[in-house]
């Protein structure tokens, strides 16, 4: 029966290695989720066999079912471009349920298994509560329901004192054997719920992303800690190897937007200057859709810039409907995606896989930046603090460092944006009131299409 | 479980997750963020676990929280990823 279980185990934990091997690349991408998901299912079941489990048979399956339910439900349903808190969600949930598997061990307060033991417990009931917390107020500011960012003076220090007060709490129930109360337990659970949340209310703009691959990499953490107190290796193994991957992962996207990983955390966007911002000179002009039709249509090259504009409009498959007009007219087109387009790197790459633009005319920063000067037109569509010059010049701006895409170095700008107001991150953007800038107000998917038909009338 | 073997336990699997991310082009950052959130739905296991071994009704109910949690990131972790996977492979199929 134990080796039934632990060779299950064991062949989980592999398929879970070889699966995340798998989806490196986009070629076995596929099969490596179907692999994962095999581990995953042959553990789930074997696991009815696992010789701790006396009882709840059938509750444990109602879980399963409930769990199992909502999430395939609400993860068919969703729409590609609300992916990015669908994923916070289901990690804030994967966090939860490790602090709640923690929870159920320090309440049984079992201290024959020693201070590693109780430590790791409490680590990963700290770290998953964290996640949990943090990982809902990410998926309410993504899905739009909290868009508010929280400040206020002495945050950083209330935070601080949260965070110190959960730590001795937590250095107090790990090594005072099992001297310790229900009260100061469940108090301990509400600190650390309520660090994430104030972790994550002043995070707001470009870099919910990084907050979000943080917390995944939290998630395994807890996960890999509860595994050692569950004496679980296929826990361990998977949660280790996510949280380290997780990891390195959040530092790529934070020296994509060169800013380290405390700043995000710890300076708020939009504070990061040290004094106000350059002055924006000049005015926004506005341009008619049937000029920049004419425009494009005899360019030489165009270059279209997506952000998160266009996930918003869903107009990535109007994008390509142009897009290959504009290629039948002979000219060239490409996409360049800066690394936090949207709200997760790689965000408008699965988008316009999703519309059907092929690879080759997709180009990442690095290999795109150079041809700004050689291109006729760059098209903005939805996109902000991605392109926005003072990322270069204004050493007051708090998004001064991060490497942009030289939009403004093409021959003509044009962008299309809903309004005027500001974006995502709250700064101005000098690059609408360049010279060489014109203005194409509206929806994304309208004013691509508003230019698609000007392009056929040609 | 020996502290030390967990110990080595941690530190592969770490060299590992490293190893596996570290040649990764930003194409699939988005999908591999979300299979790595649907690995460690694994935790799922040991909600089982918990509750299946819970001795009062307060365990049994933090238990069947875990769960449900545990179940949700697993069954949600794949569906996304997946259906993102999907579009992958069709893109492909045209090029």
């Amino acid at each position: 029966m134990n080796i039934i279980v632990d060779g299950s185990y064991f062949i989980a934990a592999i398929l879970f290695i070889l699966g995340l091997k798998q989806m490196s690349s986009p070629v076995t991408a596929r099969r490596g989720i179907i692999w994962a998901g095999v581990g995953m299912v042959l553990a789930t079941i074997i696991t009815y066999l696992h010789q701790d489990i006396h009882h709840n048979y059938f509750w444990m399956t109602l879980a399963i079912a409930i769990g199992g339910t909502i999430a395939w439900i609400t993860g068919k349903k969703v729409a590609m471009t609300d992916m990015p808190q669908m994923i916070a969600l289901y990690n804030g949930m994967g966090g939860g349920a490790a602090a709640a598997i923690a929870a159920v061990v320090l309440i049984q307060n079992d201290s024959s298994h020693g201070v590693t033991h109780q430590a790791l417990a409490v680590l990963g009931a700290l770290i998953g509560a964290i996640s949990f917390s943090g990982s809902m107020i990410a998926f309410a500011k993504l899905q739009g329901i909290m868009w508010k960012v929280y400040r206020f003076k002495n945050q950083q220090w209330i935070n601080l004192a949260v965070f110190l007060t959960t730590i001795m709490i937590g250095l107090h129930l790990s090594f005072s054997g099992a001297d310790y109360s229900m009260g100061l337990l469940v108090f301990f659970f509400v600190l650390a719920l309520a660090f994430g949340i104030m972790m994550t209310i002043p995070i707001g703009g470009a870099d919910m992303p990084v907050v979000i691959s943080l917390y995944n990499a939290f998630t395994g953490l807890a996960v890999g800690f509860e595994g050692y107190v569950l004496a679980n290796p296929a826990m361990m193994i998977a949660g280790i190897v996510v949280g380290s991957a997780g990891t390195l992962l959040t530092q790529l996207m934070a020296k994509a937007m060169n800013r380290p990983i405390t700043n995000v955390l710890f300076s708020n966007f939009g504070e990061g200057g040290t004094g106000d911002a350059e002055a924006v000179t000049g005015s926004m002009k506005e341009i008619e859709a049937s000029d920049v039709a004419v425009m494009m249509a005899f360019a030489e090259k165009v270059i279209i810039i997506p952000g998160y504009g266009m996930a918003v409009a869903q107009a990535q498959h109007k994008v390509w409907e142009m897009t290959k007009l504009l290629q039948e007219r002979g000219v060239t087109v490409k996409f360049a995606i800066h690394p936090v387009a949207g709200r997760m790197p790689g965000h408008m790459n699965v988008l316009l896989a999703e519309a059907g633009v092929p690879y080759d005319i997709i180009y990442d920063l690095d290999e795109i930046n150079e041809e700004f000067a050689t291109a006729d037109v760059s098209l903005v569509i939805g996109a902000n603090d991605v392109v926005n010059p003072a990322a270069r010049t204004d050493t007051n701006s708090p998004i001064y460092g991060m490497p942009i895409l030289n939009a403004d170095y093409a021959k003509n700008t044009i962008v299309i944006k809903r309004g005027k107001g500001t974006g995502f991150s709250g700064i101005e953007n000098q690059l609408f009131f360049a010279d060489n800038t014109r203005m194409l107000y509206g929806d994304g998917a309208v004013a691509t299409n508003e230019l698609i038909s000007g392009i056929k009338e040609l | 479980m020996e502290g030390f073997i967990a110990l080595y336990i941690f530190m592969l699997a770490a060299f590992t997750g490293y190893e596996i991310i570290s040649k990764v082009p930003v194409i699939l950052h988005t999908p591999l963020m979300s299979g790595s959130n649907f690995v460690h739905g694994i935790v799922l296991v040991g909600a089982m676990v918990v509750m299946g071994n819970a001795e009062t009704g307060i365990q049994t109910f933090v238990g069947f929280i875990a769960v449900i949690l545990a179940a949700g990131n697993a069954v949600g972790g794949y569906v996304v990823t997946e259906r993102m996977l999907e579009m992958f492979k069709s893109s492909r199929g045209k090029k």
